[in-house]
């Protein structure tokens, strides 16, 4: 066995050849698969030169002269060009692979599988990955296909008047990201809304969770009576459209004709509140809807949480004389947080992308004078506003890159402590 | 004090509390469905029970000459039906892959998920926008329902897998010992043993797409094609007021309907929720 593997070197031969591929399988006297990867590299070589050239000219100059150039056309060819190479590599790779996977098998006297048994193999090792290549097309193109899009506009001056086809859009490196730390108008604006995001975030999303927790507990006391009806008309806010009661919100703060000026604050005698017109009360408005629309889901999760911690935690903590505060500290709330509290955390990072209850309300505003957001507008609405009322791509392709850096940040930092990262089997 | 004194003290005070709770949960429904009685169009001078109730708001938005609320409606259905065919059969078929199967790049692939799903897919919405401009999809519903069914993957991928690696890997072995191909073992064995998972990504994909706003708001632009979020917003924003109670009607006419499918399926929604750590 040693002897006829120092004596021949297949598997460095076959590599060799393969740098053509398909040439490695001839040698192997592997034929059939050594022409399929011959011919499907010439073909591919065929079938995408043209795109490959442009895209990768298209990507780099981003055009040159109108009004050939379309820059954000070229762009796009140029991400196309780029995932097409990476297809092309992987093929490549493959081919290497089997090559070399062969030419040792001959090294060390195993026989190769014969046609038949190829054809077996494929079938065999093909089937997930024909499960998943429709799910993962789709995946290119829709998901990651714009992500890929969104950072490469980052770095171009892709804006109102930087806009094909009337003009061409360049390269800039990083000069929008250094425009919003040091330009005055796009720093402001940008710490404005960055910290209102902030605080909108930490206060909505709290407020939230206290109420779900603090409803949960009281409507865990064994002698309650109607606990069906009252915990279905808990859940109620959560089992509507956000998007509906939003706008019905909208209507109901309306500074003419809604409920909370007419009719409640009237009733206890208090003037009307500029619920839409002034900065303040449009945040404590927000900050309010949200708790309604948010706490049944906290709600729904702690009952489920309460309802299995043991009775005899409580009757021990009775028999050492704690009383109703204490158990609540001591017992309820840890074992609450630590089972709910990967949820908190995505909890907050919905927040600080819910978009929907701060446009849906006001719009963002109201509006401040001088700049692009108004002065409720979180980082996704101004992302929103930036890209159709003032078409400034770049600077919003380059927000939207801070907004997710946050958002990863927070997710990889809570996924390093769920089970599904540390499940062995992942990996 | 006693320690029934005591008891009754803590009751009254949870009674007083739930109650309060209650109103403030309920106010809202009742102004809504009050309003959507109202005569006239604005709400100026109505009361939570209008004296003369009338049923005209829900009648026009019924009549198709005056108003494109049943287009929206019909749109809306459409839209996450399809999208939850499209989800459901993708994701059962990847989590297969990715749960019985050991191939090259199925670690990189499951880290892909797994950074994937935390970025909300409407983060790339001046992609979106951009790309379906230039590929001519802007206004159209198979744009709406690609994003829609791609942004659903990579998180309910993870949670069907999770399930599917809980059913025993004894059975897929005994059926192929008896023959069963790898199509056969999913279709015959795994998919009728994952129903529970299997609603609850269904349920998933049927109601992203529908409580969904601003991915409709962005490609969408022709009255006809809107989705109901977007409709009933353009209904509230054109001329906020003028049309209130005819809004109220829609709004009542969407969260009936809804709030009843959420509420029968509520288990659901929360162990899928449990197992995802995720809020849908």
């Amino acid at each position: 066995m040693e002897a006829t593997e120092r004596q021949t070197k297949h598997r460095k031969t076959a590599l060799a050849l393969s740098i053509i591929p398909g040439f490695g399988q001839f040698y192997n006297k592997q034929i059939l698969k050594g022409l399929m990867f011959f011919i499907l590299t010439v073909s591919f070589a065929v079938a995408f030169a043209d795109l490959i050239n442009i895209g990768l000219w298209g990507i780099v100059t981003l055009g040159e002269q109108l009004p050939r150039d379309h820059s954000i056309f070229l762009l796009t060819q140029g991400i196309i060009a780029v995932l097409v190479i990476l297809i092309g590599l992987v093929i490549y790779f493959l081919n290497l692979r089997d090559a070399y996977l062969n030419g040792r098998n001959r090294d060390l006297g195993i026989p190769l599988n014969s046609v038949r048994e190829q054809y077996r193999n494929v079938a065999d090792q093909g089937f997930p990955y024909l499960m998943l290549t429709p799910g993962f097309f789709l995946l290119i193109f829709v998901v990651i296909f714009p992500i890929l899009f969104v950072i490469l506009l980052s770095f171009t001056n892709y804006d109102l008047y930087h806009s094909p086809p009337a003009n061409l859009v360049d390269w800039i490196g990083i000069q929008n990201y250094i425009d919003i730390f040091k330009l005055d108008i796009w720093r402001d604006t940008f710490l404005d809304v960055f910290s209102w995001t902030i605080v909108w975030t930490f206060v909505a999303t709290t407020g939230q969770i206290a109420i779900g927790i603090f409803l949960a507990v009281l409507m865990n006391q064994k002698d309650l009576k109607f606990k069906g009806i009252f915990r279905t008309i808990f859940i109620l806010p959560w089992a509507v459209p956000a998007f509906v009661s939003i706008l019905v919100f909208a209507g109901m703060f309306n500074e003419t004709f809604g409920a909370i000026n007419n009719d409640i604050l009237a009733a206890f005698g208090i003037d009307a509140i500029p619920w839409l017109t002034e900065p303040f009360w449009t945040k404590i408005a927000l900050i309010l809807i949200q708790f309604w629309l948010g706490f049944p889901f906290i709600f729904a999760m702690v009952t489920g949480v309460l309802q299995s911690i043991p009775d005899e935690l409580y009757e021990a903590a009775t028999v050492d004389g704690a009383n109703m505060w204490q158990k609540f500290r001591g017992i309820t709330l840890p074992m609450v947080l630590f089972a709910i509290a990967p949820i908190l955390i995505t909890q907050y990072t919905f927040n600080f992308n819910n978009f929907n209850v701060i446009y849906l309300f006001n719009g963002g505003g109201p509006a401040v004078s001088g700049q692009t957001a108004g002065s409720t507008d979180i980082l996704i609405s101004w992302i929103y506003k930036l890209t159709f009322t003032s078409a400034q791509y770049g600077k919003a392709a380059a927000i939207t890159m801070i907004l997710s850096a946050i958002v990863i940040g927070v997710a990889l930092w809570q996924f390093r402590r769920t089970k599904s990262f540390q499940e062995e089997d992942m990996m | 004090m006693s320690p029934k004194m005591q008891n009754t003290v803590r009751l009254t005070l949870s009674y007083i509390a739930i109650a309060i709770a209650c109103v403030i949960i309920l106010y809202p429904v009742l102004w809504i469905v009050g309003s959507s009685f109202n005569p006239g169009d604005s709400l100026s001078g109505s009361s939570i029970i209008p004296k003369d109730a009338t049923l005209d708001h829900y009648k026009s938005l019924f009549n198709t000459e005056e108003s494109d609320y049943l287009l929206w409606y019909w749109n809306t259905l459409k839209i996450c039906i399809i999208t939850m065919i499209l989800a459901v059969a993708m994701i059962s078929c990847m989590a297969y892959a990715f749960s019985r199967y050991r191939f090259v790049g199925r670690k990189n692939g499951l880290m892909t998920f797994l950074i994937l799903q935390m970025i909300p897919n409407f983060a790339a919405l001046i992609a979106i926008y951009v790309l379906a401009y230039i590929t001519g999809l802007l206004d159209t519903h198979f744009a709406l329902i690609l994003v829609y069914a791609g942004g659903l993957l990579p998180m309910n991928t993870w949670l069907a897998k999770g399930y599917f690696d809980t059913i025993p890997k004894e059975l897929d072995e005994s059926a192929r010992i008896d023959g069963a191909g790898h199509f056969r073992i999913f279709w015959q064995i795994i998919l009728p043993l994952a129903k529970p998972i299997l609603a609850v990504v269904a349920l998933f994909s049927f109601i992203t797409p529908f409580t969904d706003f601003i991915l409709a708001q962005v490609i969408l632009r022709s009255e006809e094609k809107f989705t109901l979020a977007v409709g009933l917003y353009k209904m509230i924003s054109d001329q906020f007021g003028n049309e209130f109670t005819t809004f109220a009607a829609g709004s009542v006419l969407i969260a009936i309907p809804i709030s009843i499918l959420f509420l029968s399926l509520q288990r659901y929604f929360i162990s899928g929720l449990t197992a995802g750590g995720t809020k849908g």
